[in-house]
């Protein structure tokens, strides 16, 4: 990359190694140019001096969620963090997502995600509804369309205590998946109830609504007001309202759809 | 030390799909669902393909919002956005099954926006006669892949991530499975199966200004190639007219079209509104006379009824657009960081955040313009290439037995130019296609096993680098790389440009043969680059060969020494296809459409 107009320095302090050498902070100076984030720093120091430095990024455009870090000590996209809004008198500070088990450098190994995604029931409409069924408000669905906004970055699991610091050794499915239960549970012809899922096998109890996931999400996805609470709501209604529970005595419950799999232990970065 | 690996693991499957973005996951579904044993190979992770960037709409004749909307009109539109270059039976399956796929997709839990009466809300866009995109906000591919994605691991089909095939095997006349390597250890895999279908997108990283994810590197396209399947029409590569332009590590980045399909006007910096100045003749009546016109237009469009009104001029078709902006800006005419400006600021904000939310959030977040108050500066992007491999309409089958192709890296469909919304479109239809011709191949032949020979090679040609001290950086060729590209093979080009450029790709060709690695092979970035490296090289070659070969200019592809479009090569299709170690280019006639179907075109 051409040096701009300016040839000003900034130092990054960035994670290097591996789970066997336990890694360590390494220190690059990197020219600015205006705009810049801290993705294409990292870019810079692999094009000019580290070529082997493992980065994980796709778009570079906030919309594919791969280039995961912690900025600072701060979960963030690495390619939308400006040089600019960090503080000028420290080294920029740059490492994996903590709760993830380290596979080299700023990457990690992210596919307990990807096993508990497919727990979840999917999408469930009735397979005999008339086109018409198919005709909804826009207002109807717009709650729908904001969890449906997730890019999948995993910030939200990577700030979760729950998850980030093995708060339970019970299954906890974390924010992501939350957001992705409400999305069905809320659409509009989706007629499974993951409600018995969420309270045993994903484990929501252990949520304690204290919103970081909120405040790292990139989609700005409310995700503790309008996904988590909801979902809690629901689940406590049903096994905890006694009107619910004896209802549910008398005349069963709505067809349960849940795989009823458990989801597989949490994510250890320490490799436990 | 020896890098070469002994120990590889291997897998087997009916169909293996390579790819995972909208045609690759489309195409493994279906597959799975004929009753094949299906493994879908991505270089990323799941979900993060580059369709999760398409932001406009997926176009599809559902008449929900212009009723006197069909197949027919939507034929007709993308005809002639490809300067009739088209292979007429894609072009004609597109459009008749576009709707049900969008419909499924529905019915697989994606959720659209919606028209006053509850339907799925269709958007205009460029050289589309009738508001014809399905849409979500400007983040339609991302539902689009979620939506597959969730599909396709429900069906229970096998997934392998952050994998990167290096090379098809082969049999004879019939490629037999793939070979490649994990991304997190380097360590090499071995795929066996009675049918591949290619569907790894573009070759956008060939340029330096691009819309395109690192991923685009043209994988598919060489290892068809090499595999000795055909690629045809290579010189047509897209440049989108809108990508941002400032600040630098940005330049490039896709603005949806979307923009100016509700309503985003185009100016210069004398704040003339250059697109009545690039109108084509013939197309001309299709737009508005005056600038009222055009308000009127948008003006009916946010209110959601039926207008008299024509469209506005920045809706022509993606390559007049581009060349317009270029001309502007070589003119001196350009804005302060050699763009145009877009604006869209005179629509009330609320409109634009729930309209474009993801370009207003891009705007902030990374240029610090709120496009509510100003204009956005954007100048052209390399953004899509036409060509591709040669495929079979009905079945996507490639030309070389076993081999299927579908979405970005097939050629045909788009002709000389793409209509935008005919992407996501096209990855439905012939993803669904590739993946029931994939199915019905692999029931009728058995499996077949990969000579040792051809195992050993690729287990050399992925130790290599690291034996090399030539001090060949792939990140400084691969810039090299672009720079040439930019330069000699963009939006207008001269025989004399094209010669010095492939001189110079045969330089970079002889360098990467040298290139040096170093570090491990586990999440080695600058090793992967040197495997895309290779791919990005053959694209190139075949574009700029295609390129010289064509002395017209249509669509795309525009040559400052032959401006005009010339009868014969109207008729001809561009072929590439490997001789040994030589690019072989010519050309071959193009399929000649039924008259009834002529007559849709020029009743």
């Amino acid at each position: 990359m051409p040096v701009g107009r300016t040839h000003r320095l900034r130092h990054l302090r960035v994670f290097r190694g591996t789970p066997e050498d336990g890694g360590e902070l390494v220190e690059y100076s990197v020219p600015v140019q205006e705009g810049m984030v801290v993705l294409d720093a990292l870019h810079w120091i692999q094009a000019n001096r580290a070529p082997d430095l493992a980065v994980r990024w796709n778009c570079k455009a906030a919309k594919c969620g791969s280039c995961s870090a912690e900025v600072n000590g701060r979960p963030t996209l690495t390619c939308k963090t400006r040089l600019s809004d960090l503080p000028e008198d420290i080294p920029v500070q740059v490492e994996p997502m903590r709760t993830f088990p380290l596979v080299r450098d700023l990457v990690t190994d992210v596919s307990w995600n990807y096993e508990v995604n497919r727990r979840i029931t999917p999408f469930t409409p009735p397979e005999d509804a008339p086109e018409e069924a198919w005709r909804w408000q826009q207002e109807d669905i717009e709650r729908v369309q904001e969890f449906r906004k997730c890019i999948e970055c995993f910030l939200c699991q990577d700030i979760c205590h729950v998850l980030r610091n093995h708060e339970t050794r019970n299954p906890f499915m974390g924010p992501r998946f939350l957001v992705r239960a409400a999305g069905l549970e809320l659409h509009p012809m989706d007629r499974a109830d993951r409600t018995p899922y969420l309270k045993d096998g994903g484990g929501i109890g252990y949520c304690n609504i204290t919103k970081c996931c909120t405040e790292v999400c990139p989609e700005h996805i409310k995700i503790t007001d309008n996904a988590i609470i909801p979902l809690k709501e629901r689940v406590a209604d049903t096994y905890y309202d006694p009107v619910q529970v004896a209802w549910r005595k008398l005349f069963g419950r709505r067809s349960e759809a849940g795989s009823g799999q458990p989801i597989p232990g949490q994510p250890s970065a320490d490799g436990s | 030390m020896s890098r070469a690996r002994d120990q590889y693991e291997t897998h087997a499957h009916d169909v293996l799909v390579i790819g995972a973005g909208g045609a690759g996951l489309r195409a493994a579904i279906e597959a799975q669902a004929a009753g094949a044993s299906v493994g879908l190979v991505c270089k990323s992770l799941l979900g993060k393909a580059h369709t999760v960037m398409a932001e406009g709409g997926v176009a599809a004749a559902l008449a929900n919002v212009a009723t006197d909307d069909s197949w027919r009109t939507h034929f007709r539109d993308t005809m002639l956005g490809g300067k009739m270059l088209n292979n007429w039976r894609m072009a004609q399956i597109h459009a008749q099954e576009a709707p049900d796929r969008v419909r499924e997709l529905e019915r697989w839990g994606a959720v659209f926006d919606r028209t006053r009466d509850g339907r799925i809300l269709q958007r205009p866009f460029g050289g589309h006669s009738h508001p014809r995109l399905a849409h979500v906000g400007d983040r339609t591919g991302l539902e689009m892949i979620r939506t597959l994605q969730d599909r396709a691991v429900a069906s229970g089909l096998a997934v392998y991530m952050e994998c990167t095939i290096t090379r098809l095997l082969t049999d004879g006349d019939r490629v037999i499975g793939a070979i490649g390597y994990w991304r997190t250890t380097g360590d090499m895999v071995v795929f066996r199966a009675k049918a591949v279908v290619l569907a790894t997108g573009g070759i956008g990283r060939a340029y330096q200004v691009t819309s395109n994810s690192w991923e685009y590197s043209g994988d598919g396209h060489a290892l068809a190639y090499e595999a000795g399947a055909e690629l045809i029409d290579m010189e047509f590569v897209q440049f989108h007219p809108t990508g941002m332009v400032w600040p630098p590590g940005v330049r490039g980045l896709l603005v949806t079209e979307a923009v100016r399909g509700e309503g985003g006007i185009l100016r210069n910096n004398e704040n003339d509104r250059f697109m009545w100045r690039y109108l084509p003749d013939e197309r001309r009546h299709e737009y508005a006379e005056t600038d009222s016109e055009a308000s009127r237009w948008v003006e009916a469009l946010r209110e959601g009824r039926q207008t008299d009104a024509r469209q506005p001029p920045e809706l022509s078709t993606r390559d007049n657009v581009s060349r317009a902006i270029y001309t502007e800006v070589r003119e001196g005419r350009g804005s302060e960081h050699g763009g145009v400006y877009l604006d869209i600021s005179y629509l009330p904000p609320e409109l634009v955040r729930r309209k474009l939310p993801s370009m207003y959030e891009q705007f902030r977040e990374l240029a610090g313009v709120d496009i509510t108050t100003g204009p956005m500066e954007i100048g052209p992007t390399c953004h899509y290439v036409m060509g591709g491999v040669r495929v079979d309409a009905e079945t996507g089958a490639s030309t070389r037995t076993g081999l299927f192709a579908a979405g970005e890296v097939a050629g045909g469909m788009h002709g000389a130019n793409r209509l935008g919304g005919n992407s996501l479109s096209d990855l439905l239809v012939f993803g669904q296609r590739a993946g029931v011709g994939a199915a019905a191949f692999a029931k009728e032949v058995a499996p077949d096993k990969p000579g040792s020979g051809e195992l050993a090679l690729a287990g050399t040609e992925l130790a290599a680098p690291f034996d090399h001290h030539s001090g060949t950086n792939p990140y400084r060729l691969h810039a090299e790389l672009q720079a040439t590209m930019q330069s000699l093979v963009g939006i207008f080009r001269t025989a004399e440009d094209l010669e010095t450029a492939i001189e110079r790709l045969g330089e970079l060709r002889a360098k990467w043969a040298t290139i040096e690695v170093s570090g491990p092979r586990a999440y080695n970035p600058g090793w992967n680059l040197t495997f895309e490296l290779k791919n990005m090289l053959i694209c190139s070659e075949a574009v700029a060969r295609s390129a010289l070969q064509r002395t017209e200019s249509r669509g795309a592809h525009s040559r400052i020494d032959h401006p005009d479009p010339d009868p014969a090569w109207a008729k001809r299709n561009s072929v590439v296809s490997r001789d040994g170690d030589q690019m072989r280019v010519g050309h071959s006639r193009l399929p000649e459409m039924p008259a009834e179907l002529r007559e849709l075109i020029t009743p």
